[in-house]
């Protein structure tokens, strides 16, 4: 029985931990990392909030293995604002009433952020299949949804001088 | 979850004889969404989690023009549908990944896992079996091969011994005037377990079906070819009569039980109604009209 040495990034900063084999990504981020942004919904894939970034692809950090973020670059809830400034999507969330209790909020927001990453203007198709994996048991998702939009709108603007 | 042992062999020689060494107590690891949460429900005794990610043979995604497509099995959804090539020439198997759980599961979960976990509704299965894929599977005394629609034995069990793993896919190589698709239903629009499901795959000539294939899911105690639907397609006039004939042949040759999800009748209706459907764009996806 032996705990494993994992040499990783976490929001831009090298980082190492020794976890247990059988402990998830999740765990080692709330228990051993105190890293606690990062939720735990339902540990079992299907409500998103425990969402990450590994290697530019989000992730239910309940189903990977501590043990996997061997060398990968991990990106939380806590490497999205920029110091005290927020990202657009955190401002658009809280200006748009987008969450009620907040379990669900640190997994929409990476969630949202690779969105647009990768399609800075989604339609609201778009958005809510790209959701899909993450529930919201208070909002009704509408708020969601429009603060992400209302996120882009503000992205682009800002892109283009 | 139990203590476990966790290895990430990077060479197929080195992934076999861990198998090799661990036998029934090891399991392969390639996206997690299936093994780690039957692992956490206690469903599984393993002691030895074999991470297979880092092989390079089980990570490829390789196509060779007249030969064919070799997907590694723990290639995940993402890498698939963002694969120019794949979609270009599988369309059918682009269907299947795109809509297996949300972005979060297809950021990890893989065809090989799909396949290897045996569920009767598993997605990525019919549309493998339609398009003729064969499974390759290694052990340390040596390799074999396994038709896609041998592989699935029982729910949750499949053709593999203990040491085995299975290492990739092999598709063919689509012909010009060939095409395939895979529909599913469940009641929301994403996010939720195949009723049923039908993938089918169709090869045009002259006007007639040269040949076709049809797969179902989760009307069965495994994913199901019914060859009876294929039989009805070949030699015909592309049309919608041969396909009314083979949807009725996929719906008389469903076995599917009533469950919280539908009824065995509603099931059996469902496989009439996607076979055609998928047929109908199998044939559009041909270049062919239904006239
Ligand atoms: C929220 C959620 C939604 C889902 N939605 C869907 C859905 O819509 N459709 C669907 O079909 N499935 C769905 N699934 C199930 C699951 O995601 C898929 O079956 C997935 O394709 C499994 O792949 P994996 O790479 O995660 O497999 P893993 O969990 O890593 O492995 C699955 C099984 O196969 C074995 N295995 C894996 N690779 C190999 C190998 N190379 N050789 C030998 N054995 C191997 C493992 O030991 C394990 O027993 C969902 C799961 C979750 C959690
Ligand atoms: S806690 Fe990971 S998906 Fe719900
Ligand atoms: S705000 Fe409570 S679950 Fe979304």
């Amino acid at each position: 029985m032996q705990s494993i040495h994992v040499r990783t990034k976490i929001n831009g900063q090298a980082a190492e931990f020794l976890c247990e084999p059988r402990q998830s990504l999740l765990e080692v981020l709330r228990d051993v990392l105190r890293l606690t942004g990062t939720k735990e919904g339902c540990n079992d894939g299907n409500c998103g909030a425990c969402t990450v970034e590994m290697d530019g692809r989000i992730v239910p950090a309940c189903l990977v293995l501590g043990a996997e973020a061997e060398g990968a670059d991990i990106l939380t809830i806590e490497g999205i604002a920029e110091g005290s400034a927020l990202h657009e999507l955190q401002n658009a969330f809280l200006e748009g009433a987008a969450l009620q209790c907040g379990v669900c909020t640190p997994g929409f927001i990476v969630a949202s952020k690779a969105l647009l990453d990768s399609n800075p203007d989604p339609s609201e198709e778009e958005i809510r299949f790209w959701l899909a994996n993450n529930l919201c048991r208070c909002t009704g998702y509408d708020k969601i949804v429009r603060s992400v939009q209302a996120a882009a709108e503000r992205m682009q603007q800002e892109a283009t001088p | 979850m139990h203590w476990i042992d966790y290895y990430r062999p990077s060479t197929l020689e080195a992934c076999l004889e861990a198998f090799a060494e661990h036998g029934a107590s090891a399991r392969a690891l390639a996206g997690g969404t299936d093994l780690l949460v039957q692992m956490r429900a206690g469903r599984l005794a393993n002691n030895v989690v074999v991470d297979v990610k880092a092989v390079p043979e089980l990570n490829e995604i390789r196509y060779e023009p007249g030969i064919g497509l070799t997907l590694g099995a723990a290639v995940p959804c993402y890498r698939i549908y963002g694969d120019p090539t794949v979609q270009r020439e599988y369309p059918a198997l682009i269907d299947s990944v795109s809509m297996i759980g949300g972005t979060q599961i297809q950021g990890r979960a893989s065809v090989g896992g799909n396949l290897c976990n045996a569920s009767p509704s598993a997605d990525a299965v019919p549309p493998l079996i339609a398009l003729g894929a064969t499974c390759r599977v290694a052990s340390v005394a040596g390799e074999r091969e396994i038709p896609a629609e041998d592989f699935c034995t029982a729910p949750g069990t499949n053709a593999l011994g203990e040491r085995e793993v299975l290492v990739s896919l092999n598709l063919p190589a689509p012909s010009p005037d060939s095409g395939a698709c895979y529909l599913r239903f469940i009641p929301r629009n994403e996010m939720d377990i195949a009723v049923a499901g039908a993938g089918v795959s169709v090869r045009l000539a002259n006007g007639c079906f040269d040949s076709g294939r049809v797969a179902l899911a989760a009307v069965a105690a495994t994913p199901l070819l019914v060859p009876a639907a294929g039989a009805a397609l070949s030699g015909q006039p592309v049309g919608r009569s041969a396909i009314a004939a083979a949807a009725a042949a996929a719906k008389a040759a469903a076995r599917p039980i009533s469950d919280m999800r539908g009824t065995a009748e509603y099931r059996s209706n469902l496989c009439e109604v996607l076979t055609r459907r998928a047929l109908e764009k199998a044939v559009e996806r041909a270049g062919g009209t239904l006239g």
